[in-house]
């Protein structure tokens, strides 16, 4: 297959240069240090890199250039302003003095209290760099805890619904945790009475997604916490889709001990792709002190510090704390990020972004209800699954009718997940996108319907209007080429 | 239409046996291969560890998803398939054949009266069986 655009080793000559600034030999950089033979860097002009990395984002579809209903995902707009604010703290240094950086300390402190407003939780780590992180976090503050209550060898095991992320296994997996799995029943939660005889005193805690993965609130959340808690165990949440609850309800009422945030998908900051993200940790009093180290505090005039007695080093008592998962406030540029939208929107706006979140969502159930089939039939909160399973039989899988929406100019949503649904289509609008772009969206859907009824054929060779037609999956995940290898 | 082969007996969780004596060889159906799609990675237990009933033995990842599989039978592994782990389309073109999975040592013969027969698990995945003729 012929690559679109080159690699900057494959564009790159010898002796070229981009650079304005010429060693002049005078950097006293000591022998030993100094590289005995030169880096192998390509090396281009300045308009090369350029063209490079423009050529690169023209073929990049992105929420910038169209809508993006990848369920799960939440591709929210991310307001310009967020970055121009989180701009203004890009010379930091992580070790800088609290004398010197008590407006950062002021950010981070507010951060914290306003996610606790929200989420009804009383303490917060902003520490975490990302949701999968939060969760290893709070794993581990669940086995702090249970280790000082003496119960830490005897509660090895971590409960998760079949509706999962796969982030959640993983989690209590890396945490030395057993981990089993309830199924949920005909309405999509929960399995109440599976749950029940899956508790035990072996159980350190339960992992839930509310709403779940298939975009619905979870009926017996209370019943399914107070049975958690009943056996002694935890219960997380899993905070992926805490952008529908906003101001409608809080984790910490509805008997959650903590939860953790996605900040690029409730809070509109970008979706890293494994770059610098946020998880914040939010917990119930209880679990407190075993939250990592170092905490914020706020002086009555004002002020703030570190919780550590000497300032700029690591914690050295740390109490019953599990110590440091990231340093300092983490990865402040996101959180930043997350500050001025929340600022930006306040209470009655944030309130705004579920309810429209959850709107949109139901108006394009409401417009695609009749074509094609939804896979656990009750009102959805911001995000639906349906089923391709009527169209598979025509012979047009979820995988084509994704490929279909690609040429009809959309990104596709999300498919093949949960897995507890066959031939799963996920769609999540967000709240971002005006009542034209719902419709055309809608038609685009009802158009692959159709042409998977009359034409299954024709998506068998989508997209054709994409740069690349339909790629390689299995020769991809069989046998990757994870890296370029530089010609001897 | 899905193949049920006869001569095996099938879990629920689309895992069939076929047994040889004391030996039981395990692998997925071909109503599960079907549905996974292409597989992609296959993670077997190792060679003279034990499996449980219902207990995960291993993964099998499609470019869907990834799912455990669950051991039909409690036993001692005596021996896994390298094959298809160096070639894991062969869970995909012969499921019942080149693509099994391990093969165990019965640790208790009574558990075989949990599977299914091939009537049974057809109706479980909503197929009927094959008219004669």
């Amino acid at each position: 297959m012929k690559a679109l655009e080159p690699l900057l080793f494959e564009l790159a000559r010898p002796g070229r240069s981009g650079g304005h600034v010429r060693a002049d030999g005078s950097a006293e950089i000591p022998t030993s240090f100094a590289r005995r033979a030169p880096l192998r860097l390509p090396e281009l002009t300045e308009p090369q890199v350029v063209r490079h990395y423009t050529h690169l984002a023209q073929l990049n579809y992105a929420v910038d250039t169209g809508m993006y209903p990848l369920g799960s995902c939440t591709m929210k707009y991310n307001p310009k302003v967020n970055d121009r604010v989180a701009g203004l703290f890009a010379d930091l240094h992580p070790r800088q003095s609290y004398r010197l950086t008590q407006g950062v300390l002021a950010l981070a402190y507010e951060l914290e209290q306003m996610l606790v407003k929200i989420t009804g939780m009383d303490f917060v780590s902003l520490q975490p760099a990302a949701g999968a992180q939060s969760e290893f976090t709070a794993l581990l503050v669940f086995k702090a805890y249970h280790a000082k209550r003496g119960q830490a060898a005897q509660r090895r095991r971590i409960i998760v619904p079949d509706s999962a992320h796969g982030t959640n296994p993983a989690s209590a997996a890396m945490c030395g945790y057993e981990v089993t799995t309830v199924k949920s029943d005909a309405r999509g939660n929960v399995d109440l009475e599976a749950l029940r005889a899956a508790l035990g005193p072996d159980v350190a805690g339960f992992m839930l997604t509310n709403p779940n993965t298939l975009g619905l609130f979870e009926e017996r959340v209370r019943e399914v916490c107070d049975a958690v808690h009943r056996a002694g165990g935890l219960v997380y949440g899993d905070g992926a889709n805490m952008n529908a609850l906003l101001g409608i309800a809080r984790p910490g009422d509805l008997g959650f001990d903590c939860v953790h945030i996605n900040v690029h998908k409730t809070f509109s900051t970008p979706h890293g792709a494994g770059g610098p993200g946020a998880g914040p940790l939010c917990v119930k009093a209880h679990l407190r002190p075993f939250l990592p180290k170092p905490w914020i505090v706020r002086e009555a005039d004002g002020s703030y510090h570190y919780d550590t007695a000497r300032e700029d080093r690591d914690p050295e008592t740390v109490g019953d704390s599990i110590g440091t998962i990231k340093q300092r406030l983490g990865n402040f540029g996101v959180l930043a990020r997350a500050y001025t939208y929340m600022k930006s929107l306040g209470d009655e706006g944030l309130v705004e972004t579920s309810e429209d979140a959850i709107l949109a969502a139901n108006y394009l159930l409401a417009r695609l209800r009749p074509t094609y089939q939804v896979a656990y039939d009750r009102t959805p909160m911001h995000e639906f699954v349906l089923t391709a399973a009527p169209q598979k039989k025509k012979g047009a899988s979820a995988l084509d009718i994704a490929k279909g929406l690609i040429d009809e100019g959309f990104h596709p949503p999300s498919v093949y997940f949960p897995l507890i649904v066959a031939e799963a289509m996920m769609v999540e609008p967000t709240e971002t996108e005006p009542k034209e772009t719902l419709d055309a969206f809608a038609e685009a859907m009802l158009r692959v319907a159709e042409r998977a009824g009359t034409d299954p054929e024709s998506l068998h060779q989508a997209p054709l209007r994409a740069p690349l037609r339909r790629l390689d999956e299995v020769s991809a995940a069989r046998k990757p080429v994870l890296k370029w290898k530089l010609p001897s | 239409m899905s193949t049920v082969p006869d001569d095996l007996r099938y879990s629920k969780e689309h895992e069939w046996v076929r047994l040889a004596g004391d030996t039981a060889t395990i692998g997925i159906t071909h109503f599960a291969q079907d549905q996974l799609g292409d597989v992609v990675f296959v993670e077997l237990p190792k060679q003279g560890s034990t499996v449980r009933q219902y207990a995960s033995l291993g993964v099998v990842e499609s470019v869907k998803a990834a799912s455990d599989v669950y051991a039909p039978l409690s036993g001692e592994v005596i021996e896994r398939n390298v094959k298809v782990i160096e070639s894991p389309e062969l869970v995909n073109k012969s499921p019942y054949q080149d693509g099994w999975l391990i093969k165990v040592r019965l640790a208790d013969k009574g558990e075989l009266e949990k599977l299914l027969s091939p009537d049974d698990y057809r109706s479980h995945i909503g197929e009927t069986a094959p008219s004669g003729g």
